[in-house]
Protein backbone atom coordinates (compact mmCIF):
# COMPACT_ATOMS: atom_id res chain seq x y z
CA UNK A 1 0.00 0.00 0.00
CA UNK A 2 1.16 3.60 -0.59
CA UNK A 3 2.53 5.24 2.13
CA UNK A 4 2.00 9.00 2.58
CA UNK A 5 5.17 9.78 2.69
CA UNK A 6 5.57 9.21 -0.39
CA UNK A 7 3.70 11.85 -1.28
CA UNK A 8 5.52 15.60 -2.23
CA UNK A 9 5.84 17.98 0.01
CA UNK A 10 3.40 21.02 0.41
CA UNK A 11 6.11 23.41 -0.22
CA UNK A 12 7.00 21.29 -3.22
CA UNK A 13 3.46 21.04 -4.68
CA UNK A 14 2.93 24.79 -4.46
CA UNK A 15 6.44 24.97 -6.71
CA UNK A 16 5.15 22.82 -9.22
CA UNK A 17 1.58 24.04 -9.46
CA UNK A 18 3.25 27.66 -10.19
CA UNK A 19 5.99 26.07 -12.36
CA UNK A 20 2.79 24.37 -14.16
CA UNK A 21 0.96 27.57 -14.93
CA UNK A 22 3.72 30.26 -15.45
CA UNK A 23 5.41 27.67 -17.75
CA UNK A 24 2.37 27.24 -20.14
CA UNK A 25 1.77 30.96 -20.34
CA UNK A 26 5.20 31.50 -20.91
CA UNK A 27 5.22 29.56 -23.70
CA UNK A 28 1.86 30.59 -25.04
CA UNK A 29 3.12 34.18 -25.57
CA UNK A 30 6.67 32.96 -26.82
CA UNK A 31 4.14 31.38 -29.28
CA UNK A 32 2.31 33.98 -29.55
CA UNK A 33 4.26 36.84 -30.46
CA UNK A 34 6.69 35.00 -32.22
CA UNK A 35 3.73 34.57 -34.99
CA UNK A 36 3.48 38.56 -34.80
CA UNK A 37 7.34 38.85 -35.45
CA UNK A 38 7.40 37.20 -38.33
CA UNK A 39 3.85 38.16 -39.61
CA UNK A 40 5.66 41.63 -40.13
CA UNK A 41 2.43 42.89 -37.81
CA UNK A 42 5.69 45.13 -35.95
CA UNK A 43 7.92 46.78 -37.34
CA UNK A 44 10.86 45.02 -36.25
CA UNK A 45 14.09 46.99 -34.45
CA UNK A 46 16.65 44.84 -37.18
CA UNK A 47 14.58 43.89 -40.61
CA UNK A 48 13.94 40.15 -40.31
CA UNK A 49 15.68 39.96 -43.67
CA UNK A 50 18.41 41.71 -42.80
CA UNK A 51 18.88 39.74 -40.00
CA UNK A 52 21.27 36.80 -41.49
CA UNK A 53 23.80 39.63 -41.96
CA UNK A 54 24.60 39.71 -38.59
CA UNK A 55 23.82 36.69 -36.31
CA UNK A 56 26.86 35.38 -37.55
CA UNK A 57 28.94 38.18 -35.36
CA UNK A 58 30.24 38.06 -31.77
CA UNK A 59 27.22 39.62 -29.52
CA UNK A 60 29.00 42.70 -29.16
CA UNK A 61 30.06 43.10 -32.37
CA UNK A 62 26.25 42.74 -33.23
CA UNK A 63 25.24 45.10 -30.13
CA UNK A 64 27.61 47.97 -31.49
CA UNK A 65 27.05 47.68 -35.25
CA UNK A 66 22.98 47.89 -34.62
CA UNK A 67 23.43 49.91 -31.80
CA UNK A 68 21.02 47.50 -30.11
CA UNK A 69 20.37 47.63 -26.41
CA UNK A 70 21.69 45.12 -23.94
CA UNK A 71 20.36 44.23 -20.51
CA UNK A 72 16.74 45.68 -19.75
CA UNK A 73 17.07 48.44 -22.38
CA UNK A 74 15.07 46.07 -24.46
CA UNK A 75 11.94 46.88 -22.61
CA UNK A 76 12.11 50.33 -24.12
CA UNK A 77 11.57 48.50 -27.55
CA UNK A 78 8.71 46.75 -27.44
CA UNK A 79 6.58 47.60 -29.18
CA UNK A 80 8.90 46.21 -32.37
CA UNK A 81 8.11 42.96 -33.59
CA UNK A 82 11.63 41.16 -32.42
CA UNK A 83 11.96 42.91 -29.23
CA UNK A 84 8.23 42.07 -28.80
CA UNK A 85 9.20 38.33 -28.37
CA UNK A 86 11.42 38.96 -24.89
CA UNK A 87 8.32 39.21 -23.05
CA UNK A 88 7.83 35.26 -23.10
CA UNK A 89 11.17 34.94 -22.81
CA UNK A 90 11.68 36.81 -19.33
CA UNK A 91 8.85 34.95 -18.06
CA UNK A 92 10.41 31.80 -18.84
CA UNK A 93 13.55 32.98 -17.00
CA UNK A 94 11.61 34.51 -14.58
CA UNK A 95 9.31 32.05 -13.38
CA UNK A 96 11.91 29.98 -11.43
CA UNK A 97 12.16 33.66 -8.60
CA UNK A 98 8.36 33.24 -8.58
CA UNK A 99 8.60 29.85 -7.33
CA UNK A 100 11.20 30.07 -4.68
CA UNK A 101 9.49 33.64 -3.46
CA UNK A 102 6.27 31.25 -3.31
CA UNK A 103 7.69 28.70 -1.26
CA UNK A 104 9.46 30.80 1.52
CA UNK A 105 6.30 31.51 3.50
CA UNK A 106 5.55 27.67 3.35
CA UNK A 107 9.44 27.00 4.88
CA UNK A 108 8.86 29.81 7.02
CA UNK A 109 5.52 28.69 8.66
CA UNK A 110 7.43 25.03 8.95
CA UNK A 111 10.20 26.71 10.70
CA UNK A 112 12.54 24.64 8.36
CA UNK A 113 15.69 27.70 8.95
CA UNK A 114 17.92 25.76 6.61
CA UNK A 115 16.07 25.61 3.85
CA UNK A 116 13.87 29.33 3.90
CA UNK A 117 18.20 30.63 4.11
CA UNK A 118 19.03 28.55 0.88
CA UNK A 119 15.72 29.86 -0.73
CA UNK A 120 16.64 33.51 0.55
CA UNK A 121 19.64 33.63 -0.94
CA UNK A 122 18.55 31.39 -3.96
CA UNK A 123 16.70 34.41 -4.82
CA UNK A 124 18.96 36.96 -4.43
CA UNK A 125 21.47 34.99 -6.83
CA UNK A 126 18.66 34.69 -9.41
CA UNK A 127 17.76 38.51 -9.14
CA UNK A 128 21.83 39.75 -9.08
CA UNK A 129 21.48 37.87 -12.60
CA UNK A 130 18.54 38.55 -14.08
CA UNK A 131 19.61 42.37 -12.92
CA UNK A 132 22.02 42.95 -15.96
CA UNK A 133 24.44 44.27 -12.88
CA UNK A 134 26.96 41.84 -13.88
CA UNK A 135 28.13 42.16 -17.25
CA UNK A 136 30.77 39.95 -19.01
CA UNK A 137 33.97 41.53 -19.79
CA UNK A 138 36.60 41.05 -22.70
CA UNK A 139 37.00 40.50 -26.52
CA UNK B 1 2.66 -5.66 -42.39
CA UNK B 2 4.99 -3.52 -40.83
CA UNK B 3 4.69 -3.36 -37.12
CA UNK B 4 5.81 -0.59 -34.80
CA UNK B 5 8.62 -0.92 -33.69
CA UNK B 6 10.13 -1.69 -37.58
CA UNK B 7 8.11 1.88 -38.48
CA UNK B 8 10.07 3.73 -35.89
CA UNK B 9 13.45 2.49 -36.53
CA UNK B 10 12.96 3.72 -40.08
CA UNK B 11 11.97 7.09 -39.01
CA UNK B 12 14.95 6.71 -36.99
CA UNK B 13 17.37 6.20 -39.54
CA UNK B 14 15.77 8.24 -42.10
CA UNK B 15 16.03 11.02 -39.48
CA UNK B 16 19.67 10.33 -38.73
CA UNK B 17 21.05 10.10 -42.54
CA UNK B 18 18.60 13.17 -42.98
CA UNK B 19 21.13 15.31 -40.36
CA UNK B 20 24.07 13.30 -41.55
CA UNK B 21 23.41 14.76 -44.85
CA UNK B 22 22.78 18.68 -43.75
CA UNK B 23 25.94 17.73 -41.59
CA UNK B 24 28.39 16.34 -44.15
CA UNK B 25 26.98 19.38 -46.69
CA UNK B 26 28.00 22.21 -44.35
CA UNK B 27 27.35 24.69 -47.49
CA UNK B 28 23.85 24.17 -46.96
CA UNK B 29 23.74 26.38 -44.07
CA UNK B 30 27.45 27.41 -42.60
CA UNK B 31 29.44 28.86 -45.87
CA UNK B 32 26.39 30.47 -47.01
CA UNK B 33 25.74 31.83 -43.72
CA UNK B 34 29.61 33.04 -43.25
CA UNK B 35 29.80 34.59 -46.90
CA UNK B 36 26.55 36.99 -45.75
CA UNK B 37 28.57 37.92 -42.64
CA UNK B 38 31.29 38.86 -45.03
CA UNK B 39 28.95 41.11 -46.56
CA UNK B 40 29.35 39.14 -50.01
CA UNK B 41 26.67 40.08 -51.82
CA UNK B 42 25.68 36.37 -53.34
CA UNK B 43 22.38 36.08 -55.54
CA UNK B 44 22.63 32.63 -54.15
CA UNK B 45 21.52 33.98 -50.54
CA UNK B 46 18.41 32.13 -49.29
CA UNK B 47 15.90 33.99 -48.37
CA UNK B 48 15.81 34.99 -43.79
CA UNK B 49 13.12 32.03 -43.74
CA UNK B 50 15.24 29.13 -44.83
CA UNK B 51 17.12 29.38 -41.43
CA UNK B 52 14.31 29.12 -38.91
CA UNK B 53 12.61 26.38 -40.63
CA UNK B 54 15.90 24.47 -40.68
CA UNK B 55 16.37 24.97 -37.97
CA UNK B 56 13.13 23.87 -36.78
CA UNK B 57 13.41 20.71 -38.75
CA UNK B 58 17.07 19.97 -37.16
CA UNK B 59 15.83 20.57 -33.30
CA UNK B 60 12.27 18.52 -34.46
CA UNK B 61 14.74 15.79 -35.08
CA UNK B 62 17.42 16.61 -32.28
CA UNK B 63 13.94 16.40 -29.89
CA UNK B 64 12.91 13.16 -30.86
CA UNK B 65 16.83 11.46 -30.35
CA UNK B 66 17.29 13.36 -27.05
CA UNK B 67 14.14 11.52 -25.64
CA UNK B 68 15.08 8.23 -27.02
CA UNK B 69 19.24 8.97 -26.03
CA UNK B 70 18.06 9.88 -22.80
CA UNK B 71 19.96 12.90 -22.98
CA UNK B 72 19.16 16.81 -22.65
CA UNK B 73 18.05 19.02 -25.22
CA UNK B 74 20.67 21.52 -24.95
CA UNK B 75 23.61 19.03 -25.11
CA UNK B 76 22.64 17.98 -28.91
CA UNK B 77 21.80 21.67 -29.28
CA UNK B 78 25.03 23.80 -28.95
CA UNK B 79 27.25 21.47 -30.85
CA UNK B 80 25.32 20.62 -33.74
CA UNK B 81 23.59 24.32 -34.10
CA UNK B 82 27.00 25.65 -33.46
CA UNK B 83 28.61 23.49 -35.98
CA UNK B 84 26.78 23.48 -38.54
CA UNK B 85 24.60 26.71 -38.88
CA UNK B 86 25.83 30.20 -39.29
CA UNK B 87 24.76 31.80 -35.82
CA UNK B 88 27.73 32.94 -33.77
CA UNK B 89 28.64 30.35 -31.12
CA UNK B 90 27.35 33.45 -28.37
CA UNK B 91 23.83 33.16 -29.81
CA UNK B 92 23.61 29.36 -30.32
CA UNK B 93 24.87 28.98 -26.61
CA UNK B 94 22.10 31.63 -25.16
CA UNK B 95 19.58 29.53 -27.50
CA UNK B 96 20.75 26.24 -25.59
CA UNK B 97 20.16 27.41 -22.48
CA UNK B 98 16.71 28.27 -23.10
CA UNK B 99 16.05 25.44 -24.66
CA UNK B 100 17.19 23.32 -21.98
CA UNK B 101 15.39 25.73 -19.75
CA UNK B 102 12.32 25.08 -21.22
CA UNK B 103 12.42 21.42 -21.55
CA UNK B 104 13.27 21.43 -17.95
CA UNK B 105 10.45 23.76 -16.75
CA UNK B 106 7.81 21.40 -18.81
CA UNK B 107 9.23 18.36 -17.23
CA UNK B 108 9.19 20.08 -14.05
CA UNK B 109 6.03 20.01 -12.44
CA UNK B 110 5.29 16.62 -13.14
CA UNK B 111 8.40 15.35 -11.75
CA UNK B 112 7.74 17.05 -8.70
CA UNK B 113 4.14 16.13 -7.81
CA UNK B 114 4.85 12.45 -8.14
CA UNK B 115 7.58 13.09 -6.42
CA UNK B 116 10.42 11.61 -8.19
CA UNK B 117 12.01 15.31 -8.24
CA UNK B 118 13.16 16.36 -4.71
CA UNK B 119 13.16 19.84 -3.94
CA UNK B 120 15.23 18.82 -0.76
CA UNK B 121 17.92 17.38 -2.92
CA UNK B 122 17.51 20.19 -5.61
CA UNK B 123 17.53 23.23 -3.35
CA UNK B 124 21.33 23.17 -2.28
CA UNK B 125 22.53 21.53 -4.83
CA UNK B 126 21.27 24.51 -7.10
CA UNK B 127 22.17 27.35 -5.04
CA UNK B 128 25.95 26.08 -5.80
CA UNK B 129 25.21 25.04 -9.43
CA UNK B 130 23.28 28.38 -10.25
CA UNK B 131 25.76 30.74 -8.51
CA UNK B 132 29.11 28.72 -10.28
CA UNK B 133 26.67 28.95 -13.62
CA UNK B 134 26.45 33.24 -13.60
CA UNK B 135 30.34 32.76 -13.38
CA UNK B 136 30.20 30.25 -16.27
CA UNK B 137 28.64 32.68 -18.48
CA UNK B 138 30.38 35.44 -18.11
CA UNK B 139 33.91 34.02 -18.41
CA UNK B 140 31.72 31.88 -21.59
CA UNK B 141 30.93 35.20 -23.04
CA UNK B 142 34.28 37.22 -22.41
CA UNK B 143 36.39 34.33 -24.14
CA UNK B 144 37.59 34.40 -27.55
CA UNK B 145 35.17 33.10 -29.91
CA UNK B 146 37.83 30.32 -31.03
CA UNK B 147 38.72 29.10 -27.49
CA UNK B 148 35.31 28.73 -26.69
CA UNK B 149 34.80 26.67 -29.91
CA UNK B 150 38.10 24.36 -28.85
CA UNK B 151 36.88 24.33 -25.29
CA UNK B 152 33.40 23.05 -26.18
CA UNK B 153 34.53 20.36 -28.82
CA UNK B 154 36.93 18.98 -25.96
CA UNK B 155 34.02 19.33 -23.41
CA UNK B 156 31.28 17.36 -25.94
CA UNK B 157 34.07 14.55 -26.82
CA UNK B 158 35.00 13.90 -22.82
CA UNK B 159 30.81 13.61 -22.69
CA UNK B 160 30.88 11.19 -25.29
CA UNK B 161 33.63 9.17 -23.13
CA UNK B 162 31.15 9.28 -19.80
CA UNK B 163 27.68 8.42 -21.72
CA UNK B 164 29.96 5.62 -23.39
CA UNK B 165 31.28 4.56 -20.30
CA UNK B 166 29.47 5.40 -17.22
CA UNK B 167 27.20 3.31 -15.30
CA UNK B 168 24.01 3.53 -13.59
CA UNK B 169 22.60 2.03 -10.28
CA UNK B 170 19.28 1.78 -9.77
CA UNK B 171 19.47 1.54 -5.83
CA UNK B 172 23.02 2.79 -4.91
CA UNK B 173 24.13 1.37 -1.55
CA UNK B 174 23.92 4.29 1.43
CA UNK B 175 25.46 2.75 4.28
CA UNK B 176 25.51 5.46 6.11
CA UNK B 177 24.53 9.33 5.39
CA UNK B 178 27.11 11.96 5.62
CA UNK B 179 26.43 14.48 8.32
CA UNK B 180 25.66 17.30 6.21
CA UNK B 181 22.78 15.70 4.56
CA UNK B 182 21.55 14.33 7.63
CA UNK B 183 21.58 17.86 9.23
CA UNK B 184 19.45 18.83 6.13
CA UNK B 185 17.02 16.57 5.70
CA UNK B 186 18.11 15.42 2.63
CA UNK B 187 15.92 11.82 2.11
CA UNK B 188 12.48 11.01 0.80
CA UNK B 189 10.47 7.96 -0.04
CA UNK B 190 9.27 7.16 -3.27
CA UNK B 191 6.83 4.44 -5.19
CA UNK B 192 8.99 2.06 -7.14
CA UNK B 193 6.23 1.23 -9.46
CA UNK B 194 8.55 -1.45 -11.52
CA UNK B 195 8.65 -3.26 -8.20
CA UNK B 196 4.94 -2.43 -6.45
CA UNK B 197 6.78 -1.03 -3.15
CA UNK B 198 8.08 2.13 -1.48
CA UNK B 199 11.40 3.00 -1.73
CA UNK B 200 13.65 5.03 1.26
CA UNK B 201 16.56 6.97 -0.09
CA UNK B 202 19.01 9.13 1.88
CA UNK B 203 22.73 9.95 0.21
CA UNK B 204 26.09 10.42 1.18
CA UNK B 205 29.33 12.32 0.07
CA UNK B 206 27.15 15.65 -0.20
CA UNK B 207 30.58 17.91 0.64
CA UNK B 208 32.02 16.11 -2.23
CA UNK B 209 28.87 16.23 -4.74
CA UNK B 210 28.49 20.29 -4.14
CA UNK B 211 32.16 20.41 -4.58
CA UNK B 212 31.24 18.91 -8.13
CA UNK B 213 28.53 20.87 -8.79
CA UNK B 214 30.50 23.83 -8.90
CA UNK B 215 32.26 22.63 -11.65
CA UNK B 216 29.10 21.50 -13.14
CA UNK B 217 27.82 25.06 -12.69
CA UNK B 218 30.35 26.61 -14.63
CA UNK B 219 30.48 24.04 -17.58
CA UNK B 220 26.66 24.50 -18.00
CA UNK B 221 27.28 27.90 -18.33
CA UNK B 222 30.29 28.37 -20.00
CA UNK B 223 29.07 26.25 -23.24
CA UNK B 224 25.24 26.47 -22.66
CA UNK B 225 25.10 23.09 -22.67
CA UNK B 226 22.34 22.19 -19.60
CA UNK B 227 23.96 19.76 -17.61
CA UNK B 228 21.89 16.58 -17.33
CA UNK B 229 25.39 14.67 -18.39
CA UNK B 230 26.81 15.52 -15.52
CA UNK B 231 23.73 15.96 -13.01
CA UNK B 232 23.10 12.87 -13.07
CA UNK B 233 26.31 10.44 -12.41
CA UNK B 234 27.38 13.00 -9.45
CA UNK B 235 23.63 12.56 -8.08
CA UNK B 236 23.39 8.97 -8.49
CA UNK B 237 26.89 7.54 -8.22
CA UNK B 238 29.14 9.95 -5.97
CA UNK B 239 26.15 11.00 -3.81
CA UNK B 240 24.20 7.66 -3.55
CA UNK B 241 19.94 8.50 -4.90
CA UNK B 242 18.31 6.19 -6.69
CA UNK B 243 18.21 6.59 -10.56
CA UNK B 244 14.80 7.58 -10.72
CA UNK B 245 15.45 10.52 -8.44
CA UNK B 246 18.55 11.19 -9.68
CA UNK B 247 17.14 11.29 -13.18
CA UNK B 248 14.19 13.62 -12.27
CA UNK B 249 15.83 15.78 -9.65
CA UNK B 250 18.85 16.46 -12.35
CA UNK B 251 15.88 17.77 -15.27
CA UNK B 252 14.39 19.28 -12.50
CA UNK B 253 17.81 21.18 -11.48
CA UNK B 254 18.41 22.45 -14.97
CA UNK B 255 15.64 24.52 -14.63
CA UNK B 256 17.35 26.47 -11.74
CA UNK B 257 21.03 26.20 -12.85
CA UNK B 258 20.31 27.32 -16.26
CA UNK B 259 18.59 30.20 -15.29
CA UNK B 260 21.11 32.78 -13.65
CA UNK B 261 22.88 31.73 -17.22
CA UNK B 262 20.22 32.31 -19.46
CA UNK B 263 20.07 35.74 -17.43
CA UNK B 264 23.20 36.55 -18.10
CA UNK B 265 23.12 35.47 -21.67
CA UNK B 266 20.20 37.93 -22.50
CA UNK B 267 21.33 40.77 -20.52
CA UNK B 268 24.92 40.84 -22.41
CA UNK B 269 21.98 40.60 -25.72
CA UNK B 270 23.23 36.84 -26.69
CA UNK B 271 19.38 36.10 -27.47
CA UNK B 272 17.89 35.85 -30.66
CA UNK B 273 14.51 35.41 -30.78
CA UNK B 274 14.42 34.11 -34.36
CA UNK B 275 16.80 31.18 -33.16
CA UNK B 276 15.74 30.63 -29.71
CA UNK B 277 11.88 30.32 -30.93
CA UNK B 278 11.75 28.03 -33.49
CA UNK B 279 14.37 26.22 -31.29
CA UNK B 280 12.39 25.75 -28.09
CA UNK B 281 9.25 24.78 -30.71
CA UNK B 282 11.17 22.10 -32.62
CA UNK B 283 12.76 20.23 -29.83
CA UNK B 284 9.37 20.26 -27.85
CA UNK B 285 7.18 18.87 -30.33
CA UNK B 286 10.19 16.46 -31.10
CA UNK B 287 10.56 15.14 -27.90
CA UNK B 288 6.40 14.90 -27.48
CA UNK B 289 6.96 12.77 -30.42
CA UNK B 290 9.94 10.81 -29.10
CA UNK B 291 8.06 9.90 -25.55
CA UNK B 292 5.31 8.33 -28.03
CA UNK B 293 7.96 6.44 -29.95
CA UNK B 294 9.97 5.38 -26.59
CA UNK B 295 6.50 4.05 -25.09
CA UNK B 296 6.36 1.96 -28.49
CA UNK B 297 10.06 1.01 -29.00
CA UNK B 298 12.91 1.79 -28.16
CA UNK B 299 16.46 0.26 -30.50
CA UNK B 300 19.18 -0.25 -28.67
CA UNK B 301 20.96 1.26 -31.65
CA UNK B 302 19.60 4.64 -30.60
CA UNK B 303 22.13 5.51 -27.81
CA UNK B 304 25.05 4.62 -30.34
CA UNK B 305 23.31 7.03 -33.07
CA UNK B 306 23.14 9.93 -29.89
CA UNK B 307 27.19 8.94 -29.32
CA UNK B 308 28.08 9.41 -32.76
CA UNK B 309 26.11 12.48 -33.36
CA UNK B 310 27.62 14.17 -30.44
CA UNK B 311 31.06 12.62 -31.34
CA UNK B 312 30.83 14.34 -35.03
CA UNK B 313 29.72 17.46 -33.61
CA UNK B 314 32.50 17.52 -30.60
CA UNK B 315 35.23 16.83 -33.33
CA UNK B 316 33.50 19.14 -35.96
CA UNK B 317 33.45 22.09 -32.59
CA UNK B 318 37.29 21.15 -31.85
CA UNK B 319 38.67 21.36 -35.22
CA UNK B 320 36.92 24.58 -35.94
CA UNK B 321 37.72 26.27 -32.59
CA UNK B 322 41.25 24.70 -33.92
CA UNK B 323 41.27 26.65 -37.32
CA UNK B 324 41.44 23.10 -39.05
CA UNK B 325 37.79 22.91 -40.32
CA UNK B 326 35.90 26.49 -40.98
Amino acid sequence: MTDDRTKASEEQMAYANILNIGMWIGLLILVVTFIVYVSGIFQSFVPIEELPKYWGLKVKDYLHTLNAPSGWGWATLIGKGDYLNYVGITILAGLTIICYLVILPILLRKKDMPYLVIAIIEVAVLLLAASGILKAGGH
Amino acid sequence: MINSKSFFNVLLIISSLSLLFIFLNPSVFASEGQDIVRGVASGSNPPWWVWPLSLFVVTFILGILAVLGGVGGGVLFVPIVGGFFPFHLDFVRGAGLLVALSGALAAGPGLLKRNLASLRLALPVALIASSAAIVGAMIGLAMPTHIIQTLLGATIIFIVVIMASAKKSAFPNVPKPDTLSQSLGIMGIYREESLGKDIEWRIHRTPQGLVLFIAIGIMAGMFGLGAGWANLPVLNLLMGAPLKISVATSKFLLSITDTTAAWVYLNEGAVLPMIVVPSIIGIMLGSIVGVRILAKAKPKSIKWIVIGLLLFAGIRALLKGLGVWE
